[in-house]
Parts: C-alpha cells; sequence; structure tokens
C-alpha cells in the first residue's frame, strides 16, 4: 500500500498515512485530486478505481471515507477487507466509533493505525493482539485526565 | 465532542480542537492557529522548564496544526526531547511527530538516531516497537544507514518478543524499499525464510511481505521459501473455519496470509519437485471448490475475504499458464462472477480475465462469455466497470470475433466518457487494423471513428490510414470513394478533411469517371471545407490542390484561381502563403512532363510498426493493452522466423519495422505538413533531410537564401553521429572536421567509468582560449543526479598539430537515458568554434556479464514477464549479418554471450547485470535474425522497465 487516508463527506482531511516518501506539496495535491474524485463518485459505484499508475480502494462509513492506494500486483477485494478491519478496530477501542472521536483523538488513530499495519503492509490481523497492544500503552500512561466538555 | 476521551486525555489539545472548528471562516481558523502558534513559541521559548506533559500537549498541538495543512517550523527539538521520556505516552506523541514532520536537518537526525537506538536496545518490547515503528514510518536512507544492519539481528534472535518481531521484519521491509543496497540478508537469509514456519500467525503475516519483496528482487536466495509457503497454504486451507481463532475473519481462515502466500508463489514457476506441485495444485483446486460452497455468513465481509483468496489464487494460475484444467476452470469462475450482483466483483472478474485471455489454455473459454461483456459495455453504471469491459473485450478479439467487437466498441464510442474516447480510438483503430481482411472494412472503420469521435483520433490514426489506403491499391479506389461521401456531410470533423484531402489528391481520379464526383465537383467539396479549418489541414489541402493539377488538367484554371487570391497568396501566415506562391509558380511555368514527374503518387511506405500500438502502450499501463500484444508478438515472432500461420496479407499488414514512431509521423507530416519548402520535397529529395528538424532551419528556400549574407553563426546544435558508433566499443575516433579530431578511450568497471578524451588540432596554427565542459541535460540533471561525471579543466591552448588530454571521471547513480552532452569552444584564427557533442556513455557501458545455464536464464526469463518488463524491436539489418560481427557487438556491449541457451542455434542469448549506485538491474537479451528477410527482433527484459526501452533503443540501431 502507498497511503492511507481518511476525509469526510465534506472533503476534511481526517488521517493521512504515507507509506512512500512524497513531498508535502506531492501530498497535498494528491489529496486534493482523490478527495475530489472519490466524492464524485456515485453510492453504489464500484470500490476500485485507477488512478495514475495505482489503484485506488475506497468505502465510505457514515460520514467517512476511507481510502488506500495500492500498486498494481496488489489485491484490491482484500484491502477492501484491510479497511474494515481498521473500522472495526477504531470501533472496538472507541465503543462505537464516530468521526468525532478521530478528530479528537487523532494520535489514537494513528496508534492504532501502526500496529495493525507498518511500511504499508499488515503487521497484525488479530483484532485480539493489536487491542491488547493499544491497551497496555495506555495502562502505561501516567495520568489519566478525562475530559467532561459538552459536545458541539 | 466524545463524551469519553480514552487513553490520556489533553485537556488543551481538546479546547483547541473545538476552538478550530468552531472557526466560522478560513480566517478566523488561520487567526486562532497564529495566536495558537504564538503562545506555542513562547512555552518552548520561555526561561521556565517545560514538564513533560505540557511539552507533549503543545508538540501534539502542532502536529494537528500540520495536519490541517499549515506549515510547522519549530518543535521539532522538543519532539526529539519527547523521545527520552521515560513515560510512554510522551515518547509515543514524540515518535509521532517525528514520523508525520520529516526533518532533514543533521544534527536533528543524529539525536533521533540516538534515540531510537537507545529504545532498541532497551529490551522494553514496548519501546523497542516505538522506535521500530518510527524508523518505518520515515525509512529515510540515513535511518538505513543506522539501522539497516541491527534489525535483522533483531528479527530473527531466539528471544525477541513476537509483536517486536512483527514490527522489525516490516521495519526492515521499509529500509529495504529505499535503500536496497544497504539492506543485505547474507547470513540471515535461510533464518528469515524459516518465519514462514513460526507458530505466531502474525509473525507470519508480517514476515511474509519482507520475503515476497526480496524474492522478487533475489528470488534464487530465497527459493527454498516455495515449499515452506505451500505447506503453510496447505495447512490453512485445509483449516476448518474456527481452528485458526482470532485469525479467522468472518468464517475465512487466515485471509490475509493466504493471499500473501498466493502472491509469493507468484515470483517462482511452478514447483519442480512433484510433491510440492501436486499439494499447490490440491490446494488451488480446494480454492476453487470452496467458490462454489454456499456462504458461510451473508455479510459482504465473509465473500470479500475468500474472494480475495480465489482471486489470488487464480492470479497464480494465470502466472503459472501450464494447468488447462486449472485455466478453464478459472476462467468458469470469472464467467459467473461476470454476472453477479457485486459491482466489485464484476470489476475484478472483467479485469482478471483481460489476463486469462492471453493464455492460449483459456482464450476460447475467455470467448464464450462475449456476449455477457458486450452487454456489461452497454448497461454497467459505473464507468470504470465499463472501462474494464472495452478492455476485456480487446484482449479477447481475435480473427473469428474482430468484425462484432470492433462495432459494438464504435457504437459504444458515440456514448463514451470523454475519458476513456482517446483510448477506445485507439483500440479499435488498431482491432481493424490487426484483424482486418478486406480493407474497404477497415477504411469505414476509421472513417467511422473519425466521423464519431473525430476530435478524440490523434495524428497517429489518421497517418496510418492513409499509409495503408497508399501502400494498397486494391483499397484505394473505394477508399476515395468513401472519403468523398463523408464529406459531402455538411459538418464534418477536420480529421475527415485531412484524410480526404490527401486521398483525394492520390486517388481522386480513381473516381473521377463518376459526373457525380467529376474532378470539379471534388475540388469544389474539398475546397468548400477550406476556410472552417486549421492552418495545418490548409496546407495540406493546398499540396492536394497541386496535385489535382496534375491529375486534372482541366481543373488547372479554376485552381490557379484560387492559388492566385489574395487570401491565400497574401496570406499572413507564411507556409500558407509560400505554398501558394510556389504552387502557383510550379503550375504555371512546368511543363506537364514535369509536372507529373514532380507530383507523382506517392510511392508506398516501408512496412512498418504500427504507431497507434505504440501510442496505446505508452497511454496505458500493462494491464489493459499488453495482452492481445504479447501473444500476438508470440505468433509475430514464430512467423519472423519461420513458421507462423497467417496469411500474407496480415503479415504484410503488421509485419513490424525498426521505423520508430517518431519518423513515421514527422515521414508524413514532412511532405504535408511541417515542411517550409513544399517544392523541394515534391522533387524528391525529403529523406535528405533529417526527421525532426525543426523547420526554420531545415533548409527553408527564402531563409536560406537571405541567411547566407550574415555572418557564419558557431553551430551549437548537438552533434551525436559519433554517439551510436560508440555503444558497442570504447574506443575510437567519436568527432572529426577539417579542424579538430577528438578521439576517446575508456573503461568501466561496475558503476564507475573513467574516459580519456584525446583532442588533437589539425591545423598548423594554435586553438586558444581551449575550454570544454561536460553538462547533463534533461533528466540526468533532475534532482536524481543518474550520472555523475567529473572532469579537470584542460589548457587553454593547443598548439598546432599538438593533441591534449583530459580525463573524465564518471559515476552511475542510477539508470538514465540522455547522454551527457560535451561542450567545446576554442578560438580559431579570430572565429570562435563552438561545438556540442554527445558523450557516449550509455548505460550498457556499466554492465557486468553473467553466465548461466538455459534453465536458469529461461526462467529468469519468465520471472520478467510483466509486459512493462520487456521492450522488442523488430527491424532491418543495417550491417553485416555476418555471426562473428554479431557476436563481435554482443560482447563489445558488455553482456555475457550465451551458447547452447536458446533452442534455435541461430538466435544469439546474453545476460547481465547493469551496476549502479543505487541498484543492480539483471538484463537478457536475445536478438533472433532473419538471414532471408534481413531482419532482426530484439527482445530485452530488464528488472526495470526503462531499461528494458532504453537498451532496446540503443542496440536496434547497432545491427
Amino acid at each position: 500500500m502507498q497511503f492511507m487516508l481518511l476525509f469526510s463527506r465534506q472533503g476534511k482531511l481526517r488521517l493521512q498515512k504515507w507509506y512512500v516518501p512524497l513531498s508535502d506539496k506531492e501530498k497535498k495535491k494528491i489529496t486534493r485530486e482523490l478527495v475530489q474524485t472519490v466524492l464524485a463518485r456515485k453510492p453504489k459505484m464500484c470500490s476500485f478505481l485507477e488512478w495514475r499508475d495505482l489503484k485506488i480502494v475506497y468505502k465510505r462509513y457514515a460520514s467517512l471515507y476511507f481510502c488506500c492506494a495500492i500498486e498494481d500486483q496488489d489485491n484490491e477485494l482484500i484491502t477492501l477487507e484491510i479497511i474494515h478491519r481498521y473500522v472495526e478496530l477504531l470501533d472496538k477501542y472507541f465503543g462505537s466509533v464516530c468521526e468525532l472521536d478521530i478528530i479528537f483523538n487523532f494520535e489514537k488513530a494513528y496508534f492504532i493505525l501502526d500496529e495493525f499495519l507498518l511500511g504499508g503492509e499488515a503487521q497484525e490481523t488479530s483484532k485480539k493482539n493489536v487491542l491488547k497492544a493499544i491497551e497496555q500503552a495506555d495502562l502505561l500512561q501516567e495520568v489519566r485526565h478525562l475530559i467532561k466538555i459538552t459536545p458541539n | 465532542m466524545p463524551a469519553v476521551s480514552k487513553g490520556d486525555g489533553m485537556r488543551g489539545l481538546a479546547v483547541f480542537i473545538s476552538d478550530i472548528r468552531n472557526c466560522k471562516s478560513k480566517e478566523a481558523e488561520i487567526k486562532r492557529i497564529n495566536k495558537e502558534l504564538a503562545n506555542i513559541r513562547s512555552k518552548f521559548k520561555g526561561d521556565k522548564a517545560l514538564d513533560g506533559y505540557s511539552k507533549k500537549k503543545y508538540v501534539c498541538k502542532l502536529l494537528f496544526i500540520f495536519l490541517l495543512g499549515h506549515d510547522i517550523d519549530f518543535g521539532h527539538m522538543e519532539a526529539v526531547n519527547l523521545l527520552s521520556s521515560n513515560k510512554y505516552t510522551e515518547k509515543q506523541i514524540g515518535y509521532l511527530f517525528i514520523s508525520v514532520l520529516v526533518n532533514s536537518n543533521s544534527e536533528l537526525i543524529r539525536l533521533i538516531n540516538n534515540a531510537i537506538k537507545n529504545d532498541l536496545s532497551s529490551r522494553n518490547p514496548t519501546f523497542m516497537c516505538l522506535a521500530l515503528h518510527c524508523i518505518a514510518n520515515v525509512g529515510s536512507r540515513e535511518m538505513a544507514e543506522a539501522f539497516a544492519s541491527e534489525i535483522p539481528r533483531i528479527l530473527v534472535a531466539g528471544d525477541t518478543m513476537d509483536s517486536v518481531k512483527q514490527s522489525a521484519a516490516l521495519c526492515l521491509l521499509r529500509l529495504y524499499k529505499t535503500s536496497p543496497d544497504l539492506v543485505l540478508m547474507g547470513e540471515w537469509t535461510s533464518r528469515v525464510v524459516h518465519l514462514l514456519n513460526d507458530q505466531h500467525m502474525g509473525v507470519v503475516t508480517a514476515a511474509i511481505s519482507l520475503i515476497t519483496c526480496l524474492s522478487q528482487k533475489n528470488p534464487d536466495e530465497f527459493k527454498t521459501c516455495v515449499s515452506l509457503a505451500v505447506s503453510r497454504l496447505s495447512r490453512i486451507v485445509s483449516s476448518a473455519s474456527t481452528d485458526l481463532q482470532d485469525y479467522t475473519y468472518y468464517f475465512v481462515p487466515a485471509p490475509w496470509l493466504s493471499c500473501k502466500l498466493l502472491r509469493l508463489l507468484q515470483c517462482y514457476p511452478p514447483p519442480e519437485d512433484g510433491a510440492v506441485k501436486g499439494r499447490l495444485v490440491e490446494c488451488l483446486e480446494t480454492i476453487l471448490n470452496k467458490a462454489q460452497e454456499p456462504p458461510k455468513s451473508k455479510k459482504v465481509q465473509h465473500s470479500n475475504a475468500k474472494n480475495a483468496i480465489l482471486f489470488e489464487a487464480i492470479s497464480l494460475i494465470i502466472h503459472y499458464d501450464s494447468e488447462p484444467n486449472l485455466l478453464v476452470r478459472a476462467c468458469n469462475q470469472l464467467g459467473q462472477f461476470l454476472q453477479h450482483r457485486e459491482t466489485n466483483l464484476r470489476y475484478l472478474a472483467l479485469e482478471s480475465m483481460c489476463t486469462l485471455a492471453s493464455s492460449e489454455f483459456s482464450h476460447e473459454a475467455v470467448k464464450t462469455h462475449i456476449e455477457t461483456v458486450i452487454n456489461a459495455l452497454k448497461t454497467e453504471r459505473d464507468v470504470s466497470v465499463r472501462q474494464r469491459a472495452a478492455d476485456l473485450l480487446y484482449a479477447m478479439c481475435d480473427r473469428s470475433n474482430a468484425k462484432q467487437i470492433v462495432a459494438e466498441m464504435l457504437s459504444y464510442l458515440e456514448t463514451a466518457d470523454y475519458s476513456i474516447r482517446e483510448e477506445m480510438v485507439l483500440k479499435v483503430a488498431i482491432l481493424a487494423e490487426k484483424y482486418a481482411v478486406d480493407y474497404s472494412w477497415y477504411v469505414d472503420t476509421i472513417l467511422n471513428l473519425i466521423r464519431i469521435a473525430g476530435d478524440y483520433v490523434s495524428e497517429e490514426v489518421w497517418y496510418r490510414v492513409i499509409q495503408i489506403v497508399i501502400n494498397r491499391d486494391d483499397v484505394q479506389g473505394y477508399a476515395a470513394k468513401t472519403v468523398f461521401e463523408a464529406l459531402q456531410a455538411p459538418a464534418c470533423h477536420e480529421n475527415m478533411v485531412k484524410v480526404g484531402g490527401y486521398i483525394l489528391g492520390e486517388f481522386g481520379n480513381l473516381i473521377a469517371g463518376d459526373p457525380r464526383s467529376s474532378p470539379l465537383v471534388q475540388f469544389n467539396l474539398l475546397h468548400s471545407k477550406f476556410h472552417l479549418c486549421s492552418v495545418p489541414t490548409r496546407a495540406l489541402l493546398l499540396s492536394a490542390y497541386i496535385k489535382f493539377i496534375n491529375l486534372f488538367p482541366e481543373t488547372k484554371a479554376t485552381i490557379q484561381e484560387v492559388l492566385r487570391c489574395d487570401s491565400q497568396i497574401r496570406n499572413s501566415d507564411v507556409e500558407l502563403q509560400q505554398r501558394a506562391v510556389e504552387y502557383l509558380k510550379l503550375s504555371s511555368i512546368a511543363s506537364t512532363d514535369v509536372l507529373a514527374t514532380v507530383l507523382e503518387e506517392m510511392p508506398p511506405f516501408p512496412e512498418r510498426e504500427s504507431s497507434i500500438l505504440a501510442k496505446l502502450k505508452k497511454k496505458k499501463g500493462p494491464g489493459a493493452v499488453s495482452v492481445t500484444e504479447l501473444e500476438d508478438s508470440k505468433r509475430e515472432g514464430g512467423e519472423l522466423n519461420g513458421g507462423g500461420d497467417r496469411g500474407p496479407d496480415t503479415s504484410a499488414m503488421s509485419a513490424s519495422n525498426a521505423v520508430s514512431r517518431h519518423s513515421v509521423t514527422s515521414n508524413l507530416s514532412y511532405v504535408f505538413q511541417s515542411t517550409p519548402s513544399p517544392s523541394a520535397d515534391l522533387l524528391g529529395i525529403r529523406s535528405s533531410a533529417p526527421a525532426g528538424t525543426a523547420p526554420a532551419s531545415a533548409g527553408n528556400l527564402l531563409v536560406d537564401v537571405f541567411s547566407e549574407a550574415g555572418p557564419a553563426a558557431p553551430s551549437a546544435a548537438v552533434n551525436d553521429d559519433g554517439f551510436l558508433r560508440f555503444v558497442c566499443k570504447n574506443n575510437g575516433v567519436l568527432f572529426e572536421n577539417q579542424l579538430l579530431q577528438i578521439g576517446i578511450k575508456s573503461e568501466y568497471r561496475q558503476n564507475l567509468g573513467r574516459m580519456y578524451l584525446f583532442y588533437g588540432n589539425k591545423t598548423s596554427v594554435q586553438f586558444a582560449s581551449f575550454t570544454t565542459s561536460v553538462s547533463c541535460p534533461g533528466e540526468l540533471q533532475s534532482h536524481i543526479l543518474s550520472l555523475n561525471v567529473q572532469t579537470k579543466q584542460v589548457e587553454p591552448l593547443v598548439e598546432g598539430g599538438a593533441q591534449i588530454q583530459q580525463v573524465l571521471n564518471i559515476e552511475c547513480l542510477t539508470d538514465f537515458s540522455d547522454a551527457p552532452l560535451l561542450n567545446i569552444k576554442f578560438r580559431y584564427g579570430g572565429a570562435l568554434q563552438n561545438l556540442t557533442l554527445k558523450l557516449p556513455v550509455t548505460i550498457n557501458k556499466f554492465f557486468q556479464p553473467t553466465e548461466m545455464s538455459s534453465h536458469d536464464f529461461f526462467q529468469r526469463w519468465k520471472q520478467l514477464s510483466q509486459p512493462q518488463q520487456e521492450a522488442q524491436k523488430i527491424f532491418k539489418a543495417n550491417h553485416s549479418m555476418d555471426t562473428e560481427v554479431l557476436k563481435a557487438k554482443l560482447l563489445g556491449l558488455g553482456t555475457a554471450l550465451l551458447d547452447n541457451v536458446d533452442p534455435n542455434p541461430e538466435n544469439y542469448v546474453c545476460a547481465g547485470v547493469i551496476q549502479t549506485k543505487g541498484q543492480q538491474v539483471g538484463c537478457l537479451l536475445r536478438l533472433e535474425p532473419n538471414a532471408q528477410a534481413q531482419m532482426y527482433r530484439l527482445t530485452l527484459r530488464c528488472s526495470k522497465d526503462s531499461v528494458s526501452r532504453r537498451l532496446c533503443e540503443l542496440l536496434a540501431e547497432q545491427f
């Protein structure tokens, strides 16, 4: 996998993970183009598309689009399930995840992704093992600040 | 905001994010961010030392701002400080910041590497994983230099925790991708391969990605992985859906690992060991069988995971291309998917069938689905699916169904999405040409193409129809009649006018007998389009008119009148004006005989590879185009060397030639378009001007007359005459004129080279201010410097009769196509001489010969089977086809010439590795001479596609 993007229906980027070295300028250009392309597609369309020399695999969950760019040799369907497994991990960790969880705890979303995928390849596909790693990390924390602010 | 924040909440951060979200405008957001940045800056600069928590919070805020798309130019040092914190979350945030905002400051890198080193040796698995994640996320060369030797040790050590092993494997993979030269597996190879046997499925899942990548690059060293992969796969495939516990995904056992195992096997040919192969075939059969079983769950995740494995298994079956039974089963399975209600499956089935169509075992089976595919082209709602359907139709096309497929594609074209029209046009044009039995069908098809999608018909397409019409007398009359009819349409595309003008200019006489298409009617029809056309088309039409004067003397007066009118003879466009003036003069002073000679029918074009094909290849990646081409080139190859079952008419059409696309177009356009001096080329000296010269300087009569009086401008055009002579040799005379001779001696070792240049003054007068400089043009100069050429300046005076020497040191950093340029300036008797030469530094100079057995050769040949890895040219012999001469040239190329490898003793095969600083590129070459036809077929397969292409270009000029 070359990169993964999470963005909202309004086109706001919520998470970006790049597994190939690119300049910030290129990253922004790619993001802009892809967000536009994917948002323009209608529901029920195929989840795969060719884009430049890459294959794009995307899926929408509620208000968020998960979008992966894979190479010619990579398997589209299994990538679709990579996305799903990541969603399951977020869901399990946050307890019925929503876009706001990812906005306010963006660093957690990155940490979970790193436990699951590394260098663009699946590192650990067992849900239990990934969550165990994250929970362990949470146990290591020093202070627990509970935030109590009403949702806006 | 969520009620619960897991882990460590950072209240300040949450408030800040809330604020940003509440901003009503972009300006408000920027204002808020600037305020925050100022605040953070002052905290970082403040006298009071920040505690870890605050530092973490501010670093995290900076990260958030950066991820919003704003630039962040500080905070790196604070993030680095966090790395050495012993509080996990502080360390974690530090690492995250470092991975996202990669910095190239060397002092920082040193500090980061130190922190990573500490964590790697901490024996705390959580810290080790964090450090490894950071290396994998950054993946820079500096990190590879620091850690590439350490990580394999961690990966295979007996006491490493599983989770650390997983991170280490993928970390190493990332480093290998960025700096393959620094990751040396060597002694670890076998232990890494044996990770496939690890008890922990997660370790196997991570390790296999690494092993696959390494196997692609070093198949021999890793080949023991094949049997291990087969047994692992077999265990998974035969396990019950609950055996693998948490590695079972929606009732599918270990789908990710299964896919990766099947993918790894695609790096190798079918296993030679019968037992292993039997076991693998069994696995593949089981996977195909499971596809027929009722689903264990209705969830889409279940079917996706199951089908992911199925598609990967089919890819492997196609890769082996040796089990007819499996291939046909695969095809039937895909056939079922073609009508599946899931769009994704239909898409993938169409895509996968494209590759099946190229296998001789399954081509016929694929063809049986033609109606379904045509239906998909018509009814699919998603353009990307329709595109796949069009690709598949193209791939399954052969003589038997060409007319049907072309007709369907044409009718689809009328409503096709704009994004894919050009490609569709090319495909239709290629199929029409390739499978034309009668050429009237071909002409009809192309004219239809222009009619339906004129804007998308590129020059290559209409040049090609003209070439074919000119070369085949049996279709000329029909073509003239058809274009004449097509031009009757009130609005016809400019491309139609071009084709019409050219064809009527050549063959209008063939239909002039019919009073409805008498010469004057033809002329008036053409001229009625004239004013709506662009300049190049008008220029073409003017040439058609002068041809008319020759074909039909009765039109002379009318045409002369047209030429004489102010809008022509005083046209503000120089090209048009010149044509009008010259044609008018030519028609009035030349006798009929001279006219007939000058304006004779165009001679047949030499047969050549379809330029359209080249264009399509360039435009599209592998998937869509290659399949039939590959298959076809196989067949054509057979034909070139004797066998072949094609009718003579098609072989004449598609027999490829060495002339490249560029010269195809320039050749044609030369006569009708860009020629500054039409009379010159009509007199038949067009071949004397080099193709592609800028019109302004290429023998423009008027300009030449005037420029003669001016001072002799020092020529700075690049001279590359000598260049190609040095592809297969290292020493000799590169350049010589009356003043100067330049000799070359060069030697190469690995990726380094040294070139001695000898400048000889042939006159008796001193050369003054003698300076030379070497520059690297184009891609060589771009941010990746491919070639590093160093030289010392020479003495500025060269005495009459003397020779001076200069040494160039050359380092090849990565593969390249352009050659460095040598510029020489000196004064000879007061006149400044300026000369630019292409230095004969070509990629093949860095070859290391590789000896290998026939078996190894063909195995590697097969591994390099991706269409873009291959470059092929068929061309006429330009030099002697003598065996010894050929052998000497091939040895001079730098590769090893392998005996007893090719079953046909007439053929030559060579192998070598190109050494660049960054990587090694393996290259295989096959040269098949056909003495009878005085032709060669040259095929190159290299692990890097750009190298295949470049070598093919270079070598095609050598034989």
